[in-house]
């Protein structure tokens, strides 16, 4: 078990190892490990309070005191830009797992079982994926509210129905394959076919899609806070930051683009990185249907 | 052959079904109604009672879900609970907005989106492919409501060519609303074009790859018929349900773009209505979305049936 | 061999850049030349190099590839030096090549028709309206009934078969000079192939063609070819004519090649030839064969040979060219005896793919007949049981339903206690299902990549036997080392494995469970000839070790001779004929097994080949009557079509399956 431990490690040094050599993969994870410290260190190393607001200095322009500028309210820009992603990168760092856990595991079981559960669970998938996207998460925030306790169920849920199809493909495809008939034939029960034979098999699959599936959540997080569904004020977010700012884009500009730079970076850098993870791992990402 | 035409159709059918009873099922499911919606603080009492008989809110879920389905079928989605204004009036000029809007960055940007992944896959690794790859991965990774806002920083702030925010009824001629149409489609043209371009030039690179076209090469076929003639044909196959699941969104109202650009379409309505907790208004524009999406998606699996010679054989022996 | 050569290649060296920037070689200075109306054989095992110098030979380079130096020389101009147009013009006119695999060759999007007209339209002058007459007639020249049926079809629409004679078609619509072969019959049933290359040897003459034919089948060589030049690892290491390379090769590694071939004449084992040969990265000092020569003397290490000449012709990179070792006769297997104790029983075994839908049962409409129907055999411990059939003749569905993984329709399948088995692997209890092993054709396929070669042993240990730690780890070893590999071999993973490597530990993995029977479901035909002689000599020990009953399915009938006690021919999911392997392979037969054998080839430049039959490919078995009666060239009337053919005695326990009195079949 520790050796096998040992090898799972070994893996996952190796696999990084390689993402790095790709100049894709050196930049997508250098950009994501920065956010991520800058998450956790922000609240210790920012400059101003998020919500002191200056009624002297609305929206003044960057200047040494403030490095970006501050908005409407006299806040600084460039402490609120530091803040702004902590919450979308904790909400949908924890919403990715689950849901690919969830979809992923519910897709390999429907790839293996077939038959009429996989039909009738195909179809409620289908009409889940026929409703427009944003839809029920505007609808279910409306009703709760839009504190992390409803965002993060409510986004690993709706994120892990496109995974069932994914997960459920691949499964289809380690299925049809003889080393999976060479368990079956021994033997061995579905439950130690399904953890030995398949998922090792289709975890590849589900790293990549989970990459990409992380920066969709991201955007959806963002989107959702821009409509002002997402993060209440006056606590800081980026699409919540690009909302308000945008009103006086003509005045200070750096309002706006301070959070849209950060968001990119963010997003482009889970991009890279799980363009460089697909090459390394030999899938073809952009073959993927958008779903 | 007609019977797997018949088998899509029936499946998209019991698809736009089951959407309808998570709609209403959903919708049954939330706290409050639509009386303490209109209502709100008066929603108790007699009042409340008196608006639900109104609304026949009394009657069980079943019976109602019943007349529902059935008056949607016949195009009546009843009315919006807040303006007691028909549904289909209200929609009606949205959807065909929302269609204008889905056209204009389809017609640009499908042959737009082809033709850079074909140019791509066809100089693999090379400057063109590098150059437009690139492209592809920031127009992907940008938010829509980000690149809506620098466009409008740029076009109608720095450079006063459109007017920055616009308020244009629903009902007005197309033409009023331009500016808005302009912008919010070279927003969604610039969103498609990636995911489509991305796709079609793996789909290139892998028939270039094929034995079909060595074998080409081989036999003395000249490089632009090689590429027009065998590998064409069969890298754009699979791209048609890329395309359709384009499409499927485009049509499907894209909210944060009608939003940030205030475009009376679908989308915006949707917002609306869900902040106001209009439900009967949410009800409608779900299902009509559903039923796009069902429709496209639909039309693009018999579109590829009929031009995919495997695809085709294989079903008719299948039956 | 006055006339100039018509294709000269000379020193020509094709070479990758690796990962680390090195440029590794895959062709080194390979020369040949091929003049008009000669047929040269390029012999060589995978990876050595052969495809790349047949697409060389037309200014052609895979991606990646790079030519390093050298020339190939056509119409007096180097192919690599002429512009695209001129090279448009030449390849598929006067240099035409026939690929591997037809069926992916063809581009799928574009009717027959549509692709032979381009062909044409590219290489003749001809009237275009003429051209729909051309195509007929081409494809009436390969020998396709129906040519008009044909041009409307899409490639996926015909068979293997048909699909090379389009090819072929194909190719002599550009009035070629030379044709390039890429091994074109490999992966085709052997009456098949028969007749194409029956129909290559004609067209040749008829237009004076010359032919580079290149193979890993010294068989097909010996059929077609003049001349033939051996490649190991990128280098020529024989040339000469092709008999005296067939009868008395100079090179050590030609000779362990021909001896690692099966033969339908000789019983006993091929000899396998050991270890594997360079990868293109490794350093070259010595003689590229030198590791695996039983010969090899301390200055084949160090020193490279150069090309050597040798009495009958041939040319041999060999520092003692000519000398070879001396060829012992094949081991045989061991007898079984006769009275051992059963250990599988099958009765009347039945197999349908596709189930009679809801409807169908309802209306009692007529079911079409079932893909496998009323196998029966028995097969006693310590006895190899071989299934012998072209493709869709229902072997591979025969074993999958012994091992529970297809569910019969009918039937019973009872182990050597008399315990019968359940029809689905999930209802056999643990000890059924340890009794039955199955190793199956391709270990890419067969062993999980993800699983390191430890744990694939480990598996049914742990299942079986419930082996933990050391024990286990003690098993897997011994286990690895009955299959001649080493204890290092645990931590690999069979990625990091040569295919010949990666069977042995399907194999050993099949063993670990100490089986009964052992289902082998075409388990040599992904592997090359040395390595295969080398798995069936393994198979062989381990029989006589542990006195394991086998069920080997094969579609090549020299293999199955090489290892069966008793053989039992299948057509169409049908028994045609059961019994001694002698008998089998002797005489009377069943006329299906008269084709079968007749068809098959020999590293012989005498042997001619019987065709008997036409080839084709039938989609299902005959609702009534014989199921050969469509093919068969000695049908008797209508009975044939009507009755089941009688299961006649011909003695000694073979059974022939026909209405032909066994007298009659005798002669």
């Amino acid at each position: 078990m520790s050796a096998l431990a040992a090898t799972r490690r070994m893996r996952a040094g190796t696999l990084l190892r390689e993402v790095m050599a790709r100049p894709s993969g050196a930049i997508g994870v250098t950009l994501v490990t920065l956010h991520a410290l800058m998450a956790i260190f922000s609240p210790l190393i920012v400059p101003y309070d998020y919500k002191a607001m200056a009624a002297t200095l609305t929206l003044a322009e960057p200047s040494a005191a403030h490095w970006l500028g501050t908005d409407h309210l006299g806040r600084d820009v460039l402490s609120r830009v530091m803040l702004g992603g902590r919450e979308a990168l904790v909400i949908t760092g924890i919403a990715t797992p689950v849901a690919m856990l969830w979809g992923g595991l519910t897709g390999v079981w429907l790839g293996l079982r077939g038959g009429w559960p996989d039909e009738v669970a195909m179809r409620v998938v289908d009409a889940f994926l026929a409703l427009p996207g944003i839809l029920p998460l505007l609808v279910l925030i409306t009703v709760f509210g839009t504190g992390g306790e409803v965002l993060l169920p409510t986004l690993a849920f709706f994120f892990g129905i496109p995974v069932i199809r994914v997960a459920r493909a691949a499964a289809h495809e380690v299925v049809a394959r003889d080393f999976v008939s060479a368990a079956r034939a021994r033997g061995h029960r579905p439950f130690d076919i399904v953890r030995r034979e398949i998922l090792p098999n289709v975890t590849d699959t589900l790293l990549v899609e989970g990459a990409m599936r992380w920066s969709w959540m991201l955007l959806g997080f963002s989107a959702l806070s821009f409509l002002g569904f997402g993060v209440a004020p006056p606590r800081p977010d980026w699409g919540l930051m690009i909302s308000d700012a945008r009103v006086y884009m003509s005045l200070a500009p750096w309002g706006v683009i301070a959070p849209v730079l950060a968001l990119s970076t963010l997003i482009i850098g889970i991009n890279l990185t799980a363009d460089a993870l697909a090459k390394t791992l030999g899938l073809d990402r952009s073959r993927k249907a958008v779903i | 052959m007609i019977g797997v035409i018949a088998r899509r159709l029936a499946l998209g059918l019991v698809t736009v079904w089951l959407v309808s009873v998570i709609i209403f099922l959903g919708v049954e499911a939330l706290p409050g109604d639509a009386c303490t919606a209109i209502l709100e603080r008066d929603a108790h009492g007699e009042a409340l009672d008196a608006c639900r008989k109104a609304l026949g809110l009394e009657t069980p879920a079943l019976d109602r879900y019943l007349g529902w389905a059935a008056g949607v079928m016949q195009g009546n989605f009843g009315m919006s609970a807040s303006g007691h204004e028909s549904i289909a009036q209200m929609v009606g000029y949205r959807v065909r907005n929302s269609l204008l809007l889905a056209a204009g960055a389809l017609s640009v940007g499908i042959p737009l989106a082809i033709s850079l992944g074909v140019v791509a896959g066809l100089t693999r690794d090379r400057w063109p492919d590098l150059l437009f790859s690139t492209g592809a991965i920031l127009a992907m990774t940008i938010p829509e409501f980000v690149a809506a806002t620098l466009l409008i920083l740029i076009f109608a702030i720095w450079l006063g060519w459109v007017p920055a925010i616009v308020l244009t009824p629903a009902d007005a001629p197309p033409l009023e609303f331009f500016p808005e149409f302009i912008l919010a489609s070279t927003v969604l043209t610039m969103l498609m074009i990636a995911h489509v371009m991305r796709m079609i030039r793996a789909s290139v690179i892998e028939t270039m790859a094929s034995d079909y076209v060595q074998m080409a090469t081989l036999k003395g076929v000249p490089y632009w018929r090689i590429v027009f003639r065998h590998a064409l044909p069969n890298a754009l196959l699979p791209a048609i349900n890329v395309i359709a699941l384009t499409v499927a969104w485009l049509l499907g109202g894209v909210v944060v773009v009608e939003v940030v650009f205030n475009y009376p379409g679908l989308g915006r309505l949707l917002i609306d209505a869900i902040s106001s907790r209009d439900l009967p208004v949410v009800q409608a524009i779900t299902m009509i979305v559903a039923a796009t999406y069902v429709a496209v998606n639909l039309v693009a699996d018999l579109l590829s049936l009929m031009l995919n010679p495997r695809l085709r054989s294989h079903q008719a022996r299948r039956r | 061999m006055t006339a100039p050569p018509l294709l000269d290649i000379r020193k020509l060296c094709i070479g990758f850049r690796s990962r680390a920037g090195a440029i590794l070689p895959v062709l080194h200075e390979v020369n040949l030349s091929v003049c008009r109306g000669e047929s040269l054989g390029i012999v060589g095992e995978s990876g050595s190099g052969k495809s790349t110098l047949a697409l060389a030979a037309m200014g052609y380079l895979r991606h990646g590839l790079q030519r390093l130096s050298g020339e190939v020389i056509y119409d007096g101009k180097d192919m690599f030096d002429r512009p695209a147009t001129e090279l448009a013009r030449i390849r598929g006119g006067q240099l035409g090549l026939i690929p591997q695999n037809s069926g992916q060759s063809l581009t799928p999007t574009q009717r027959i028709g549509t692709q032979i007209a381009e062909a044409l339209h590219l290489h003749c002058d001809h009237d275009p309206a003429t051209h729909h007459a051309r195509a007929c007639h081409l494809l009436q020249q390969v020998r396709l009934p129906d040519p008009e049926t044909i041009l409307r079809r899409y490639p996926h629409e015909l068979s293997g078969g048909q699909q090379q004679r389009v090819a072929i078609a194909m190719a002599m619509a550009g009035e070629p000079d030379a044709l390039l072969l890429d091994e074109p019959t490999t992966g085709l049933d052997v009456t098949t192939q028969a007749h194409i290359l029956d129909l290559l040897r004609d067209l040749a003459r008829e237009r004076d063609m010359a032919m580079v034919y290149v193979s890993h089948d010294l068989g097909v060589i010996a059929r077609v070819c003049d001349r033939v030049q051996v490649l190991y690892a990128g280098e020529t290491v024989l040339t000469g004519p092709a008999r005296a390379v067939l009868r008395a090769p100079a090179h050590p590694y030609a000779a362990a090649l021909l001896a690692a071939i099966p033969r339908l004449g000789a019983k006993g084992l091929p000899r396998a030839l050991d270890g594997r040969p360079p990868t293109p990265d490794m350093a070259r000092t010595g003689c590229a064969f030198a590791p695996r020569c039983a010969l090899a003397t301390e200055a084949c290490h160090t020193e490279r040979p150069d090309m050597a000449r040798t009495g009958d012709g041939q040319a041999a990179r060999c520092l003692f060219p000519g000398k070879v070792a001396e060829r012992d006769a094949g081991r045989e297997p061991p007898p079984c005896a006769t009275d051992s104790p059963c250990a599988l029983a099958i009765e009347g075994l039945s197999v349908r793919y596709d189930r009679p839908g809801l409807l169908a049962r309802l209306t009692g409409a007529a079911l079409p007949p079932a893909t496998v129907a009323g196998i029966t055999f028995d097969l006693r411990r310590g006895e190899t049981l071989g299934l012998v059939g072209e493709s869709g003749s229902g072997k591979s569905t025969i074993l999958r339903a012994i091992a529970g993984l297809l569910p019969p329709d009918s039937g019973e399948i009872a182990l050597g206690d008399g315990t019968r088995l359940s029809g689905a692997v999930e209802r056999r209890r643990p000890e059924e299902l340890r009794h039955i092993q199955m190793i199956f054709q391709n270990p890419d396929e067969s062993l999980n990549p993800r699983q390191s070669v430890g744990d694939i042993l480990a598996q049914p240990l742990r299942l079986y036997f419930g082996l933990r730690g050391q024990t286990l780890q003690d098993r897997a070893v011994e286990l690895l080392e009955t299959v001649r590999l080493g204890a290092h071999y645990l931590d690999r993973r069979p990625g990091q494995l040569s295919g010949g490597e990666k069977q042995r530990v399907a194999v050993a993995r099949a063993f670990a469970a100490e089986p009964e029977v052992v289902l082998c479901d075409e388990i040599t035909s992904a592997l090359d000839v040395s390595v295969q002689a080398a798995v069936l000599e393994l198979l062989n020990d381990l029989k006589a070790r542990h006195g394991t009953a086998f069920i080997f399915v094969s579609h090549d009938l020299t293999v199955v001779r090489a290892l069966s006690d008793r053989v039992a021919v299948l057509y169409q999911g049908r028994i045609c004929e059961t019994g001694p392997a002698a008998a089998v392979y002797g005489a009377p037969n069943h006329p299906y097994t008269e084709v079968l054998l007749g068809a098959v080839l020999a590293p012989d430049p005498d042997h001619v080949p019987r065709l008997l039959a036409e080839d084709g490919v039938e989609l299902a078995p005959p609702a009534r009557g014989c199921p050969f009666q469509r093919r068969c060239p000695v049908k008797r009337g209508s009975t044939c079509e009507t009755d089941t053919p009688p299961a006649r005695d011909a003695g000694g326990g073979h059974v022939i399956r026909c209405h032909i009195p066994i007298e009659e079949l005798r002669g």
